[in-house]
């Protein structure tokens, strides 16, 4: 079984991240790159699937600026045994991303596609669900547990009231929620073999896929600063505040 | 309490441009160290340094190691950070690929271990030790100790310890009592030790005590000496753990800081006789110890560097967030953190200019290890290890002692809250405060670059440092700019200075041993203050250069270019105010007659 994990090249969680002054979008010169959370997951997933030998291959797939490549070396440190890297400028969007990830599909065809559920930068949430549809395929989202059986994926899912199991037959995609794993730390001779595993660059217009934003940022502002709390005196006028001041009640 | 970030950018910056790690890639064997590997390594380290190491450091602190019932435990979660070292391969990155290492450079390995360090100092001593007893293995043991051993200890399956210090031997190894009988091929070894880093623990299934001790016909002093390998559990020849040795630990020492890091007292010989195995030679003990020593020198003057950082950035994270009246000469609106205080900010800029230039000392004299090691031309390997053998008492005793200062410096940025535990600037303080005691006192230091490194060859190698020096000051100044302007200048008074310093040791206190040791750690703090602004003048060099070429990150090399500029006119001035203690006041130290201190 072949699956294909795609990773993205996100700010750091641990930056503090700066809007740009002209308000375009955030500052993204000297800051500390890393790969989106969500996806280590998918990758740890991906590896603790082949380790088990339940997987023959890990294809990692990142795009954008040539500055991927490193977060795709970091996967195949991870345990990843190949890369293809959709080098582009362009400011990348889900649908563009998944349309790349499809053109990728039906050219490495891989029988399990993880993705992380969202990026730390935008939270979009998107790419995952739109690539399931452009496929034709089933998906299994915001996954806690992942089991491979003969021909079909067992995903538990975390939604709002709990956990659902849902059975995916055939190909899918899964996107993978924090609780799936905890990602490993890549050992000192992984991370020295990765250095010798194929990446393979290409761009989206191989791929057959216009990158052309197809959503325009207008702004992108701080958010407000949050405003110091009040103190009540009593329940009373804790309700009647709730009533009519803030009018949640 | 802030996090720990690792510097990256400062240690990529000081990698490849000030300790030349293309140089030390191009030495045969270390073909494997390019910049992009070193790069993803130092990345999953710092993750590993960030993430595992360095939220157990406080707790770790307020837990500490016990002994219960002759069962030493460690603080929660020591276990799992050393499986995750152990198992990721991260014990052996400077150590050959025979044996299990990743046969990368020492330069390779320095940034890596002063992240575990700055992360978690009293965790990163047990993989620190058992480094310097694979150093040992490696240099003096026999093919079948090696096979034995090495494997186990450079993965970090097993740890390792010095066995030096007794009670009435500390600094002064003559006085060493333990005693090693032949009992056939192996030794019974009795005695007491003290003071042994990790010397117990249940981390590992085995630890490698190496254990200084005399023979019973051995001649006195440091030269009836030798050097021991005695395990906890005996094994046989493929390391299959048999009968414990009859080695305990009495007790664990209640200390000052690191208080994660179990200090043993060990007892050899209660019943029958620890067995021991004689390693490098009847009466070679000193020697072997001594090339242990070189390493683990380094590494202790590494851990002020580490220990700094780690205050500096828990000092400057506090100063940005505590909002404490009005700065003078402030004049923006709202209000501000202390870091805009003009003295909060002196601190800062003290911490920040002497991390950089200790951080370039620290690396260039592993980089000089690894040329005195592998640079196959016999010139230029012999020029490397002279700088490593002159560069590691001024590490050493330069980096430790600034790291104590920094650390406390730290303390002072919180004000009240600094001397309170719960901030995590105390611990920082109180842990530093070993490393200029531990691996010879500062005043061990400072003799052996005294007699040794200076006195010696009659200020030879000094001399050679300083015409680099002269260089580098004649560059910066030719070269201009205003900044670079005065951090030439500055650098070219030191050294003059400092000439003058050591034509008078050479000429007054070479004939006067009192006067030389008298003026050792003075010189010690020269040399150090010294070669700190002459590796910022050299980062200031490329700065320039980098600048006028272009680059994407111009923040970066501004700075750097400021920090130089602030150490040159607010540090380095110190050498000659020492250059003046040393020629005028050495005589005064013993001036007072004894009974009258």
């Amino acid at each position: 079984m072949k699956v294909l994990v795609a990773v993205k090249r996100v700010v750091d969680y641990n930056v503090k991240v700066r809007v740009k002054s002209d308000k375009s979008g955030v500052e993204l010169a000297n800051v500390k790159m890393s790969m989106n959370p969500f996806d280590e997951i998918a990758v740890e997933e991906a590896v603790r699937l082949k380790e088990a030998g339940k997987v023959s291959e890990i294809v990692v797939v990142s795009m954008g600026v040539a500055g991927c490549q490193e977060t795709i070396r970091t996967a195949l440190a991870m345990g990843g045994d190949r890369g293809v890297l959709v080098q582009t400028d362009a400011d990348l969007q889900p649908l563009a991303v998944a349309k790349c990830l499809k053109a990728l599909v039906d050219k490495e065809s891989p029988d399990l596609v993880i993705v992380g559920k969202q990026a730390i930068d935008d939270d979009s949430n998107q790419t995952g669900q739109m690539l399931a549809a452009l496929l034709g395929w089933p998906q299994g989202t915001f996954a806690s547990k992942v089991e491979l059986g003969d021909g079909v994926v067992n995903v538990t899912r975390e939604i709002d009231g709990g956990l659902e199991t849902v059975a995916l037959k055939g190909k899918a995609v899964v996107t993978t929620d924090l609780r799936l794993n905890t990602p490993r730390y890549a050992s000192l001779p992984n991370i020295m073999k990765a250095k010798k595993k194929p990446i393979e660059t290409v761009s989206p217009a191989d791929l057959g896929v216009d990158p052309a934003p197809r959503l325009k940022t207008l702004s992108v502002e701080e958010p407000a600063v949050r405003q110091a709390g009040v103190k009540v005196g009593s329940v009373a006028e804790l309700v009647e505040k709730l009533k009519n001041e803030a009018k949640v009640i | 309490m802030t996090t720990y970030l690792p510097p990256l950018d400062d240690m990529r910056f000081v990698l490849a441009e000030l300790a030349g790690l293309d140089q030390i890639a191009a030495l045969p064997g270390f073909e494997e160290a390019t910049p992009d590997l070193v790069d993803s390594i130092l990345t999953e380290a710092g993750h590993i340094a960030e993430q595992a190491l360095a939220p157990l450091n406080a707790p770790g602190d307020r837990q500490g190691s016990k002994l219960v019932d002759g069962v030493v435990t460690t603080p929660e979660g020591w276990q799992d950070a050393l499986n995750t070292l152990t198992e990721g391969g991260w014990n052996g990155v400077a150590f050959p690929a025979e044996f299990g290492g990743m046969g990368l450079p020492n330069l390779v390995n320095a940034p890596i271990q002063e992240m575990w360090h700055s992360a978690n100092m009293a965790f990163a001593l047990c993989p620190m030790l058992t480094q310097g007893a694979v150093n040992a293995l490696l240099t003096y043991g026999t093919d079948a100790q090696k096979a034995l051993y090495l494997p186990r200890l450079v993965t970090g399956e097993w740890t390792g310890t010095m066995n030096l210090t007794e009670p009435q031997a500390g600094s002064d190894l003559a006085a060493l009592r333990s005693m090693a009988t032949p009992d056939g091929d192996a030794y019974r070894i009795k005695g007491q030790k003290i003071f042994i880093t990790y010397g117990d623990h249940e981390l590992t299934s085995n630890i490698i005590h190496l254990v200084l001790a005399r023979t019973p016909d051995a001649p006195p002093g440091i030269k009836g000496i030798s050097l021991f390998i005695v395990p906890k559990f005996l094994t046989n020849d493929a390391g299959e753990i048999g009968a414990r040795n009859d080695v305990h630990c009495v007790s664990l020492e209640h200390k000052l800081g690191i208080h994660g890091s179990p200090t043993a007292v060990l007892s050899f010989g209660d019943h029958e006789g620890a067995v021991g195995y004689l390693i490098g030679g009847l009466h070679r003990g000193v020697e072997c110890m001594f090339t242990m020593m070189n390493h683990a020198r380094l590494s202790v003057g590494m851990q002020g560097l580490s220990i700094a950082e780690r205050a500096y950035q828990q000092a400057r994270g506090y100063a940005r967030e505590r909002i404490q009246g009005k700065p003078a000469g402030w004049t923006a609106d709202g209000k501000t953190g202390i870091v805009n205080h003009p003295d909060v900010r002196r601190m800062l800029m003290t911490m920040k200019s002497k991390i950089e230039a200790m951080r370039a000392l620290v690396y260039v004299s592993w980089a000089a290890i690894d040329g005195a090691h592998s640079n196959p031309d016999a010139e230029q390997q012999a020029k490397a290890a002279l700088m490593a053998d002159l560069l590691t008492p001024i590490t050493k005793g330069w980096c430790t002692e600034t790291g104590v200062e920094l650390a406390s410096l730290g303390v002072q940025i919180h004000g009240g809250m600094g001397y309170i535990e719960e901030t995590g600037a105390a611990q920082h303080f109180r842990d530093a405060r070993i490393t200029t005691i531990y691996e010879g006192t500062t005043a061990i230091q400072g003799n052996d670059l005294m007699f040794r490194k200076l006195l010696r060859d009659k200020g030879a190698a000094v001399e050679g440092l300083l015409a680099d020096m002269d260089q580098v000051a004649r560059q910066a100044t030719t070269l201009g700019g205003p900044q670079l302007g005065l951090i030439g200048a500055g650098l070219a008074t030191a050294v003059a200075q400092t000439r003058q310093a050591v034509k008078w040791l050479l000429d007054a206190a070479a004939p006067n041993a009192a006067l030389a040791a008298a003026a050792a750690v003075p010189f010690l703090r020269l040399m150090g203050t010294l070669v700190g602004g002459y590796q910022l003048a050299r980062a200031a060099l490329v700065s320039q250069a980098k600048l006028a070429a272009g680059t994407d990150t111009p923040d970066f090399y501004t700075a750097k270019l400021t920090t130089a500029q602030f150490y040159a006119a607010s540090i380095l001035p110190e050498v000659a105010a020492l250059t003046q203690s040393i020629v005028i006041s050495s005589d005064l130290v013993m001036a007072l007659d004894e009974p009258l201190l």
